[in-house]
């Protein structure tokens, strides 16, 4: 539940944000966000919100980290990578 | 039950280098201290990065970190979990997050009320459990609302955008700042320091912990979540004990700022108040409990519905369960491996104690990462 997952905007439509987490699109709610968010922005994922516009100079950074972890671990016995995996496809197909 | 993992290997991807120079340095600020220190952090998260990258081998044997009570799933107390199976049972659509399902209450999970044919949904957020009202206006949808304030800033935010009117709330939202209170102000506990959660202060801004530090006497640090942010954490954390300096310091600027989010927090604040509530297995916290305000009791499942726990409880498996460790060990007093039921019978598949519940438990976290994540232990 608390892992925040970044991920890229790539449309906006008023508080509704279609982002991209390593190729699975999400619907973000953008009502909490405190910044304005531009297509192209990377923000942090809370339980289906944006909670933070994550800094340009800090997105390289990041996403070389989870690139890190879902790659090296292989997944499979990675706790972290099925939750980070999980948190981002899970809301594709709730009832 | 695994090999334990070599810490030098899995930090290949985050220099090394600089983590020996972080583990030596912290090492002889332990020494200097001249005494064992024992620190605490209180997110999941944290237990998940410092139990994967085994970061605790990199500690000298005076440091201990301890995870306090910081999975919300884990502190969720059984008769909050009783309410939410019974409105499930007396016919309500209960939906919420899935680390949730199997979280049992006195004697039944949700899991357990939608294997004997209740309507139990897993959302991924509250805006889908909306969405879910939304598309079913003859049911009553009723969103168990678990988690900490980050979280329970989103549940805030669909309460003030009009959520439709079959749509009611049972908040279990807990407090952070107000456990950590608890835990300072506990006899048996001693705690030198406390690593506070990045994503929590993204909301609340790392000034909350302001007053806390100078009326405990303990420093606070705010970190991140890649082991080099952790271990620099520890670091200044150890540094300002070993100075006595109880203040706060943001080791995680680059998401935390010292006011946070102040309009979610003024979100927060419109639809919760908070209230004094039992945590799981730790006492009563005051003020832990976010609550609907008065204003809301529409939207409050608690006052919307007449929510009769009796036949959904057992007192027999009130007794079962009564050996489980998980207060102690959300206290600092013990770990898993000291609890009698840990790896068995208490597993992930068929957990006893809410730790081994959620993936943010310790339990859980412990048991997944090969049982125990103390490499030193087993040097």
């Amino acid at each position: 539940m608390c892992l925040g997952v970044p991920g890229k905007v790539l449309a906006i439509d008023g508080l509704s944000a279609t982002v991209d987490f390593f190729g699975v699109r999400k619907e973000l709610r953008l009502d909490i966000v405190d910044e304005p968010v531009a297509v192209g922005d990377y923000v942090l994922n809370h339980v289906g919100f944006a909670i933070r516009r994550i800094p340009p100079e800090e997105v390289q950074e990041t996403l070389a980290l989870f690139d890190q972890i879902l790659e090296i671990t292989g997944a499979k016995e990675d706790l972290m990578a099925l939750d980070v995996r999980g948190e981002i496809a899970s809301g594709k197909d709730e009832a | 039950m695994t090999t334990p993992r070599d810490p030098t290997l899995e930090l290949k991807f985050r220099d090394p280098a600089r983590a020996r120079a972080l583990a030596g340095a912290l090492a002889q600020r332990v020494a200097a201290i001249g005494r064992p220190i024992q620190v605490m952090h209180v997110c999941g998260s944290h237990e998940q990065a410092i139990a994967r990258f085994g970061l605790r081998a990199l500690f000298p044997p005076g440091l201990t970190l301890i995870m306090g009570p910081g999975c919300p799933v884990c502190v969720t107390d059984a008769p909050e979990v009783d309410e939410a199976v019974a409105l499930a049972r007396q016919g309500a659509r209960v939906c919420t997050y899935g680390d949730m399902l199997r979280l049992p209450g006195t004697a039944l999970s949700l899991a357990d009320a939608a294997a004997s044919g209740a309507r139990v949904d897993v959302v991924y957020s509250v805006s889908h459990a909306a969405e879910l009202a939304r598309r079913h206006p003859e049911e009553e949808v009723v969103f168990l609302a678990s988690g900490f304030e980050t979280t329970a800033v989103a549940t805030a935010a669909v309460a003030l955008a009009g959520p439709p009117k079959n749509l009611s709330i049972l908040s279990v939202h807990k407090y952070v700042p107000a456990a950590m209170e608890v835990v300072a102000a506990s006899p048996a506990t001693r705690i030198d320091g406390f690593v506070a959660a990045g994503h929590a202060a993204i909301i609340t801004g790392w000034e909350i912990f302001e007053p806390f530090a100078a009326r405990t006497g303990r420093p606070v640090v705010v970190a991140g979540f890649e082991p080099l942010d952790i271990l620099a954490a520890v670091l200044k954390l150890v540094e300002l004990i070993e100075a006595g300096d109880a203040s706060v310091f943001n080791a995680y600027p680059r998401c935390v700022s010292k006011e946070g989010n102040r309009p979610a927090q003024g979100s927060l604040w419109k639809v919760f108040e908070p209230r004094d509530g039992v945590w799981r297995g730790i006492a009563t916290v005051k003020g832990g409990n976010l609550e609907l305000r008065a204003e809301l009791a529409h939207l409050d499942a608690r006052r919307r519905f007449r929510i009769d726990t009796a036949p959904v409880r057992d007192a027999a498996a009130e007794v079962r369960s009564e050996r489980c460790r998980c207060g102690e060990i959300m206290l600092g007093l013990a770990t898993p491996a000291e609890c009698p039921l840990y790896g068995s019978p208490c597993v992930p598949e068929a957990p006893v104690g809410a730790c081994m519940v959620s993936s943010e438990g310790t339990c859980r976290i412990w048991h997944t990462y090969g049982g125990v994540p103390d490499l030193r232990e087993n040097a």
